[in-house]
């Protein structure tokens, strides 16, 4: 039988959550990194032993960790107690050194964007929002940071470059923080075309390459900000996160700020797919693992009151690809429910039928063993959750 | 010897049981120490000064015989309770927030 593996990231540890196929019973293991913030983990898609971990503080800065059994034992990439002992000296500990690249050969790109008040203000890295792994080597995995670029490694996370023209495409000047931060926190890769990327910031918008992250382009067209002085503009747009379905990747899904939209042209236009769903503010958005239109979301109240309307905790599903939802509720809490699901923390596994997760600020992670008909809660008093990621294992 | 004590979140990291000992060679200055943590440790490098900079944190302070040192230039020298290992450096996550 197959088992499953959920990975959270939370404000003070990370938590891994084990079942059987069934998905019944789960064990606990954590916290791990006790004490730390953890943005994100995610598995290897070709060796799902094989997680990286972003770690990250106030006080101490960034730190990746790795883990190549599994999360049983992790090390920041180039440390194991064996790399420590080569004849080649102790490693350089750059794992975590995210430096943006200014060179001349990356054409030099800019080093300002927009500041809350207008002004320009330098980039400046923060930490690391969201690890994405490569489709076809473990050792290579991309790193969305803030301020927002975007990064890779090749060497499993050891040594971090920066794709440099995402950041210097000539509308970085214009980008601007999000009540977050200036956050890159998508990174779709098409499992189709290696060398086209999408990737989401806030409050920047969505942006593609398709020459493996040399040139970047904005596909913001058809979204609508009324927060903008230009609503349509080119970008400046509160992006919350986007998804695909693997079989269909020209297909996008996007939970903006306000609106829920869906590209049918690898982001090239958009159109608004919110429908009857009772508010359109909210932070992630998923696709089903085995049906290419069934999407969810959690509607939140609005951006200044980031909780369920009317207290009640509610997935909405759309098996139309939009513009059509239900309310899924059996098993979420329908009152005095004030919490919120941040946009890295849903995700969906590749059993039959498919399972869905997600946690929330208040430190509960529901799971839906079918397809978010029936839930119930995996554990309920962990730190607030920062991300969720889950792994079918064979 | 130069004793230094890191705070709980790096020594986790770093995977040391209370002090760590160090042999550094004089002038046993701020600089010199952290040189020294980092390169028997390196996976803190980056936690206490920047990659790049290797300017101190902003949220990182330095004790010695109870005196604040972290406004201090990186190569002042230490006092000698330090250099003799009778004192050791203190490396302090600042206290912020409720």
């Amino acid at each position: 039988m197959s088992r499953v593996r959920v990975l959270v990231g939370t404000r003070k540890g990370a938590f891994i959550l084990s079942s059987d196929g069934a998905r019944k019973r789960w064990k606990v293991s954590g916290p791990h990194f006790a004490g730390w913030e953890i943005y994100h983990m995610k598995g290897s898609p070709l060796d799902p032993d094989r997680i990286y971990a972003s770690q990250t503080s106030s006080w101490f800065g960034q730190i990746i960790q790795r883990s190549d059994d599994g999360g049983k034992t992790w090390n920041p990439p180039g440390t194991k107690p064996e790399d420590l002992m080569t004849s080649e000296g102790m490693p350089k500990g750059e794992s975590n050194m995210f430096v943006y690249d200014a060179s001349p050969e990356t054409g030099k790109p800019l080093t300002t964007h927009q500041w809350y008040d207008g002004t320009q203000h330098p980039w400046e890295f923060k930490r690391v929002w969201h690890l994405e792994p490569s489709l076809s080597d473990p050792d290579h995995v991309y790193a969305g940071v803030e301020d927002a670029a975007l990064f890779e490694s090749t060497d499993g996370g050891k040594s971090w470059h920066e794709l440099a023209g995402l950041r210097g495409s000539d509308t970085g000047p214009k980008w601007q923080p999000g009540a977050g931060g200036m956050c890159l926190h998508t990174i779709l890769l098409d499992p189709n075309n290696p060398k086209r990327i999408s990737i989401a910031i806030s409050a920047a918008g969505t942006f593609r390459t398709d020459d493996g992250g040399k040139t970047w382009k904005p596909i913001n067209r058809g979204l609508h900000s009324q927060f903008l002085p230009d609503p349509t503009a080119e970008v400046g747009h509160c992006v919350h996160r986007i998804a695909l379905h693997p079989s269909r990747p020209n297909t996008l899904f996007m939970q903006k700020h306000w609106d829920v939209m869906r590209s049918d042209d690898a982001g090239d236009s958009w159109q608004e797919v919110s429908g009857n769903l009772p508010t359109d503010f909210g932070f992630p958005i998923d696709v089903h693992a085995h049906e290419p239109e069934t999407i969810y979301v959690v509607p939140i109240k609005s951006d200044s009151e980031h909780y369920p309307l009317k207290g009640r905790l509610r997935v909405y599903r759309s098996r139309t690809g939009g513009n059509e939802w239900e309310a899924l509720t059996k098993g979420l809490p329908q009152r005095n429910c004030y919490v919120n699901v941040l946009r890295d923390a849903m995700s969906v596994d590749a059993l039959e039928p498919c399972g869905v997760y997600f946690g929330t600020t208040g430190g509960q992670v529901y799971a839906s063993a079918d397809a978010g008909d029936n839930w119930k809660p995996i554990v309920r008093d962990l730190p607030a959750v920062l991300s969720v990621e889950v792994q079918a294992l064979p | 010897m130069i004793r230094v004590i890191l705070p709980p979140h790096l020594r986790t990291l770093a995977r040391v049981d209370g002090e760590v000992e160090l042999e550094v060679k004089s002038p046993v200055t701020q600089r010199s120490v952290l040189d020294a943590v980092e390169a028997n440790h390196p996976m803190l490098r980056g936690t206490i000064r920047d990659h790049v900079t290797h300017l101190r944190r902003p949220m990182v302070r330095f004790f010695a015989c109870g005196e604040d040192l972290s406004h201090e230039s990186p190569d002042t020298p230490l006092p000698d309770a330090i250099t003799t290992g009778s004192e050791p450096f203190l490396i302090i996550g600042a206290i912020a927030g409720g």
